[in-house]
């Protein structure tokens, strides 16, 4: 159930992300709605489905974007990572956690973008993908995140309810 | 007949219409004017004080049957004005549009050699680093890869891929994308080159091309991605450095990218592949 719920949670994020957010970039940037799902996703305490969705959020992300192929799934694996790793060693601070995750994350997934691009043979300069791409979209990514790490987590106490102790 | 004091009645009458008509020709002259305002003003005082007063009570015992109708009333007007304000906006949506697909059509009359499929914008590409737009027409309505893309201001691109029911238009904005251009009306050769900021500028123009900035860039059909002759933008600005083999340009486009809503697709052309032509370096 928490796996299957992510093909229409990542399939309605994708529709608004290529309708919508994709038309209001800041600079050149714009937030990956998709990304901040699986990293809020992930950072939630009971969770234990993080790769599912991932790797559903990646799918979905390849099928409509033209990065080449296995950018986006190699990008949202390693940010997905980070964030499995931040919620182990600093799980006491959840927000703190969203924040550093959703950077790291951030600049992991649009890296990984940018080389995948250039290996392929796209001129992207790398101090301007930087500049216009990579820090304006962080910005809005880590100004999504708390929305999205708020409703994820009501999501998550609803199919990962805690147990009432006897 | 005699009254009891002994005076004929009629006699009574007639003195009686005299006084009566005496006091009116006294009024009617003003004579009794301030005999009048002191009689009258009590009166009139009195009057509007118990007028007032009834009126009060009428509103008091009326208000509760006038206010509901008058909610309901203005309930049933601010419908009707949400109504019309919708059908204002889908009204000038229709217009809008309209207007698009008459400049689209005016264009496919100016251009009769080319045929053309319209098709909405319907996405764009979820990644930063690129520029490509999603249509909603596929391989079903006849489109193919490759396949030009116009609006009616100009070129704005071709289908990178295509599927059943949409395609995937690269603008020619996007940082991979190269369109073979020719400069009227120097009719110069140059290489047209997206930039990641959603700009357009010219490449390997050569360096005694006279090139001024207001020359128009039209595609040039060589490379065979491309037909003749689209109308794609003016040069802004040119970077001319005497050591440089070639000049390079700035060109503002026709075509608003971050307005494109409507687009046509020429399904009568086939690229040419050339690559195998191109000897391996």
């Amino acid at each position: 159930m928490a796996t299957l719920i992510a093909i229409p949670i990542m399939t309605g994020l994708m529709i608004l992300q290529s309708s919508i957010i994709s038309r209001v970039p800041l600079l050149q940037g714009t937030p990956d709605l998709l990304l901040l799902a699986v990293l809020a996703w992930t950072l939630q305490k009971r969770v234990q489905s993080a790769w599912q969705w991932c790797i559903i959020a990646a799918v979905i992300f390849t099928l409509v974007s033209a990065l080449p192929l296995g950018a986006a799934l190699l990008g949202y694996i390693l940010s997905t990572g980070v964030a499995l790793i931040l919620r182990r060693q600093v799980w006491q601070i959840p927000i703190l956690a969203l924040f550093v995750a959703v950077l790291l994350g951030t600049f992991v997934s649009q890296g990984v973008s940018l080389v995948a691009l250039r290996l392929v043979g796209d001129p992207i300069p790398i101090l301007q993908s930087f500049n216009l791409v990579i820090l304006p979209s962080a910005l809005l990514n880590l100004l999504f995140a708390i929305p999205a790490f708020a409703l994820l987590g009501d999501l998550a106490s609803w199919l990962y309810p805690e147990e009432l102790e006897a | 007949m005699n009254t009891p004091s002994g005076r004929p009645r009629s006699l009574q009458t007639a003195i009686f219409f005299l006084i009566a008509a005496g006091l009116i020709a006294l009024a009617l002259g003003g004579y009794l004017t301030p005999l009048s305002r002191i009689l009258l003003n009590p009166v009139v005082a009195i009057q509007t004080w118990v007028s007032t007063r009834y009126q009060g009570v009428q509103e008091l015992v009326s208000a509760p049957r006038d206010v509901t109708r008058l909610r309901q009333r203005n309930a049933e007007l601010e419908a009707e004005v949400a109504r019309l304000q919708t059908q204002i906006i889908e009204l000038q949506e229709q217009l809008s549009e309209t207007n698009v697909l008459s400049a689209l059509v005016d264009f496919a009359r100016a251009n009769p050699e080319n045929s053309y499929q319209a098709a909405a914008v319907i996405a764009r590409d979820p990644s930063p680093f690129l520029q490509y737009v999603i249509i909603n027409r596929g391989s079903d309505d006849g489109l193919r890869r490759g396949m030009p893309v116009v609006t009616q201001q100009g070129l704005i691109g071709r289908l990178a891929a295509v599927t059943a029911g949409a395609a995937r238009v690269q603008l020619i904005t996007d940082p991979a994308s190269t369109v073979n251009v020719r400069l009227e009306p120097s009719g110069a050769q140059a290489i047209l080159q997206g930039q990641l900021t959603g700009e357009v500028t010219l490449d390997m123009i050569p360096q005694d091309a006279n090139v001024q900035a207001g020359d128009l860039v039209l595609t040039s059909g060589l490379g065979g991605g491309y037909p003749p002759n689209i109308l794609i933008g003016q040069v802004s600005s040119i970077r001319s450095v005497d050591q440089d083999i070639f000049q390079r340009a700035n060109v503002q486009t026709v075509a608003d990218f971050s307005k494109i809503n409507i687009v046509l697709v020429i399904n009568n052309f086939r690229p040419v592949d050339v690559t195998p032509l191109i000897p391996a370096p």
